[in-house]
């Protein structure tokens, strides 16, 4: 393996690791401020990509497809947590689970129904499309550089709305005493439905920007919703720091280990069974980091207190 | 509980418009929702166009859905044979469900016609008197890419397909007729979506082309991907990922693609011309290679329950064997294993107004048979 | 008796009236449907120890559900071909006896449920459901993987094994042999949870730090019910595998772990025969809807959803009332 595929593959992982963070920073928010096992974020990432690919071939811009797939989830996710989700909050984890994954039969079929069984087009806008030249002789593609630099301005806008808004404070007050600020005469129920649509809409941004490489179709936010967990589990729930460190060890994991285990394996058996046990291998290498992570931390990396 | 079954029954009596006689019985378990749902949809419409355009009203056929679980598949194959007592049984997409299901029911005497799975044990060793494929070996499009590979004069191929047996099968195939070397031979993660690592690895490899497998979602995202990634190699690849259902969703990235079929829509005979014209003026949209798979399952049926009689099973396999019917791919003959002996073209991707589709720009195999027909004793 | 007791009862008298109403019209299909109810009514009863009376919400049972299947699988693949596997030095011959197939699903699946509770029980609350995830989906890829048994593509068993005296073939008594294991996991779990080591499970679900400064360490009574759990529900994935003759990877997909887990919630978590109902109510559900629209699973979202939202409890939970709810 030379340095320039090493380097590629390390912006790979970089890249899948910034998108595994646009899902699991609604997902730890949720968890955090309101206790809930949402089961259904992945539904909200479908939605948003079946909404900027409905957009964009319609109007033909990419980017009026993105500002819709924002909104799409967005409205998604604020009327499913108004009508469902708000009934939810006092009840166990089981109730949540199962209330969820029935949700995400209603918006799996639901979107079938509408769309059709066929998956649908989106591409890479004109302006983003094809590679472009890095340092080093490194050939990359300019559209996976924009997914990098994107969910990296949004995981610094969401640090900092955090850290500095009135949102924020409301958020971190939720998280540590969700009865004290009630009675402090904040509007609970309004800050839940702001919070959920939040992480709704950074869901379906990330199902927008990864439609484009991959394919629009239903079923596409049930792999993304597991590696999610695995991301704010390994993170420590309720942590966005958390969340973005998890996100980016699993994306770097699994690029890698995808890459580099059927070589490594190949020094010591016959290439054929090192193809096959490297790719079991690497299939199941998130799942043994994660359980890693929790024997030596049982909370994650980052606990909130 | 009874009534689920009568309700099933009745709602394909619909479908079938309306049976009189009910002289045979057929049970078609395919995929009709979740994911993979298009082509379990592709291959019913196909197969009930051919039933309603021959007019024959002896025929019930009931439609279940195997959301592609084998688990239910097996569970609705036992209902279909011990409640509903059918003749014969179609449908199944996939070769895992259909190893779980075929070799039961052909052991209990229903004879099965496969219009879409061909798994190797099933032609080889595990080959069946009642077990009739009108699709093709699993193998056969792989190797038919594996020889146009050669025609084309690459001499350094990359291969990659996802790590199960499918995807062993389909590499395997394409090494069957390929003479030159392997520049990478990588096995994905099933459902895999994201393939910037094995892209990073084509590019470092120094192949002339690369030759893939990776049915639905999996091919959409690779060629996307591919195409985006500045690797601007010639890419081969079967049917599967380029067919008519999820050529829409590849769009620019596809154009130009070679695949190899043994069928496509320009294919020049009648059969063929007629059904196009008749399939897109049903269903308001245009045939895949299931949908050519299906007409041809039904119209072969339809043969064989002209020349013989259902309940005379000898009679009924002989007729069956004859494969006396006009197929849309032309020419289509059963070997001894009952599996096709056919030509496999090489297409190519075009587009056609607003619409991808496919032409016929050569034949990579003539007259194939399947490299499992030896081991067959039936 | 309690209203419970009465449902209880008929439900158990309605898992024998319906196959037998079912021979004398001479309905085998429906036959094979109940006894894919009870089947996975066991796998359910299973959980229901770890979940309901442990308070240990596994989303991953499907991996023993899986080990259970596979041992049917593996065993009877090698009777089938005749060739014994090789374990090392040693070479085992196959069998298609159910009665060791039964034993070897209990005994692997105990060693895994030992394995994964003892290491997933040093966590918690959500990170426990999610490494029991974890474990399920590690199972589930090596499965698919491995390509000696099948890979993906799984085995077929073409007949189904033998018991004693019976003929497993036909379906009402293939029906019998799923019943009368139903009716035993039942006792085992009834006997179990009015037991010392129920009532101190009972115990460390409500209060741990009580039960601690009793001498009682929780970590030991939670790894014994999530073993005993793992065992029962290893059980059903052999008899599930021997009742559609086939096993392959799915058995041991998240969403097995859902569906299971779906059972002891729709019936009732907790109640004794709360996954009996559930399972039966699912599968109802499942084919009653199948039979109206391709949509169907839309449907079931949103019954699932009314009843999560405002049948609270379960079905039995809502039919007998709060008064013996588990808290």
């Amino acid at each position: 393996m030379t340095m320039v595929l090493l380097i590629e593959q390390i912006l790979n992982g970089l890249q899948l690791g910034v998108m595994l963070f646009l899902m699991s920073a609604g997902l730890t928010l949720v968890f955090g401020v309101m206790g809930l096992i949402n089961l259904a974020h992945g539904s909200l990432y479908m939605v948003g990509a079946f909404a900027c690919a409905a957009v964009a071939t319609a109007t033909g811009s990419f980017f009026l497809g993105l500002l819709a797939s924002l909104a799409a989830a967005a409205a998604a996710g604020a009327i499913v947590e108004m009508t469902v989700i708000r009934r939810l909050y006092a009840r166990d984890h089981l109730d949540q689970v199962l209330a969820t994954f029935a949700l995400i039969l209603v918006f799996s079929e639901g979107t079938r129904w509408m769309f059709g069984s066929f998956p649908l087009f989106l591409d890479v806008p004109d302006l983003l499309s094809g590679p472009i030249s890095l340092p080093g002789g490194i050939q990359y593609p300019l559209y996976r550089l924009a997914i990098i630099v994107v969910g990296l301005c949004v995981a610094a806008g969401l640090f900092w709305l955090i850290a500095k808004t009135r949102l924020g404070i409301r958020i971190r007050a939720g998280e540590s005493d969700r009865d004290m600020i009630a009675a402090l005469g904040v509007d609970i129920s309004r800050l839940y439905t702001i919070v959920f649509a939040l992480g709704a809409a950074l869901a379906g941004l990330a199902g927008a920007l990864v439609g484009a490489i991959q394919s629009v179709q239903v079923g596409m936010g049930e792999p993304v919703l597991i590696l999610a967990f695995v991301v704010i589990v390994i993170g420590g729930i309720g942590s966005i720091k958390g969340a973005l460190i998890g996100a980016l060890l699993v994306g770097l994991t699994d690029t890698l280990g995808r890459a580099l285990l059927p070589t490594v394996f190949g020094y010591f058996m016959d290439p054929i069974n090192a193809t096959t046990v490297g790719a079991s291998l690497a299939s199941m290498l998130i799942y043994i980091l994660m359980a890693g992570v929790l024997l030596w931390r049982p909370s994650g990396l980052f606990k909130v207190a | 509980m009874k009534k689920f079954g009568t309700l099933a029954a009745s709602a394909a009596l619909l479908m079938a418009g309306a049976a009189a006689a009910e002289d045979v019985k057929v049970g078609m378990i395919t995929t009709l929702s979740g994911g993979g749902a298009g082509l379990g949809i592709d291959v019913r419409d196909g197969f009930m166009l051919a039933i309603e355009q021959s007019g024959v009203d002896n025929i019930e056929v009931i439609i279940e859905d195997d959301q592609r679980k084998p688990e239910l598949a097996v569970q609705l194959a036992d209902r279909m044979i011990q409640s509903e007592r059918v003749d014969v049984m179609t449908g199944i997409i996939w070769s895992n469900l259909a190893m779980a299901v075929v070799p039961s029911a052909t052991a209990q005497g229903v004879v099965y016609l496969s219009p879409n799975a061909g798994p190797s044990a099933l032609a080889g060793r595990g080959c069946h008197e009642n077990y009739y494929n009108v699709a093709w070996q699993n193998d056969n499009l792989h190797e038919a890419a594996g020889a146009h590979a050669n025609g084309s004069g690459y001499t350094n191929s990359f291969i990659l397909a996802p790590n199960y047996p499918a995807g062993h099968d389909a590499l395997s195939g394409y090494k069957r007729y390929y003479e030159g070397e392997t520049a990478g031979e990588i096995y994905t993660q099933l459902g895999q979506t994201d393939y910037a690592a094995e892209i990073a690895q084509i590019r470092a490899s120094g192949a002339d082309s690369v030759y893939f497998f990776l049915p639905g979602g999996m091919g959409i995202a690779f060629l996307k991907q591919l195409a985006d990634s500045g690797v601007d190699l010639p890419v081969v690849g079967p049917a599967f990922s380029f067919d008519q259902g999820i050529l829409q969703a590849v769009g620019d990235a596809a154009l130009g693609v070679h695949n190899t079929s043994q069928w496509s829509p320009d294919l020049d005979n009648a059969a063929n011309a007629d059904f196009t014209a008749s399939f897109e003026a049903e269903y308001g949209r245009r045939p895949s290679l299931y949908a050519s798979q299906g007409f041809d399952t039904a119209n072969l049926l339809l043969s064989a329950i002209a020349a013989a009689d259902v309940n005379d099973a000898d009679a009924f396999r002989t007729a069956l064997e004859a494969a006396d019917f006009d197929s849309v791919r032309g020419d289509f003959e059963f070997g001894p294993n009952h599996h096709p002996i056919q030509d496999i073209y090489v297409r190519e991707v075009i587009q056609d107004g607003d619409i991808f589709t496919n032409r016929i720009i050569g034949t990579a195999l003539t007259d194939r048979a399947d490299a499992y027909a030896a081991e067959c004793q039936m | 008796m309690q209203r419970e007791t009465w449902i209880n009862l008929a439900i158990l008298l309605g898992l024998i009236l319906v196959p037998l109403w079912a021979v004398v019209m001479d309905e085998p299909f429906t036959i094979t449907l109940t006894t894919k109810v009870v089947i996975l009514a066991l796998a359910g009863v299973g959980l229901n120890i770890a979940l309901g009376y442990g308070g240990l919400v596994s989303f991953g049972h499907a991996a023993f559900f899986g080990v259970g299947g596979y041992a049917m699988g593996v065993l009877a693949s090698h009777a089938q071909s005749y060739t014994p596997m090789q374990i090392g030095a040693l070479e085992v011959e196959g069998t298609k006896s159910m009665l060791i197939i039964w034993a070897v699903a209990i005994v692997f699946s105990g060693i895994t449920a030992l394995f994964i509770g003892a290491l997933s029980l040093r966590t918690s609350g959500v990170y426990f459901i999610m490494i029991t995830l974890a474990f399920g989906q590690m199972l589930y890829y090596f499965a698919i993987s491995w390509p000696a048994y099948g890979g993906e593509d799984g085995l077929s068993i073409y007949v189904r094994n033998g018991f004693p005296g019976l003929n497993t073939l036909d379906p009402i008594q293939f029906y019998c042999i799923c019943f009368v294991l139903l009716c035993a996991a039942l006792l085992v779990s009834a006997r179990l949870s009015s037991s010392s080591f129920g009532l101190a499970l009972h115990g460390a679900r409500q209060n741990a730090e009580r039960l601690e400064a009793v001498g009682v360490r929780p970590f030991k009574l939670r790894l014994t019910a999530f073993v005993i759990s793992g065992m029962i529900t290893g059980l059903a994935g052999a008899l599930f595998a021997d009742l559609n003759r086939f096993v392959s990877p799915t058995m041991f997909s998240w969403h097995t772990s859902g569906e299971i887990m779906i059972f002891v919630i729709l019936g009732g978590v907790g109640r004794l025969f709360g996954p009996v109902v559930g399972a039966a109510l699912f599968i109802l559900l499942e084919h009653w809807l199948g039979g109206i629209s391709d949509f169907w699973q839309f449907y079931l979202g949103l019954i699932l959803l009314a009843v999560v939202l405002f049948a609270r409890g379960g079905v039995i939970g809502t039919l007998a009332g709060r008064e013996v709810a588990h808290d």
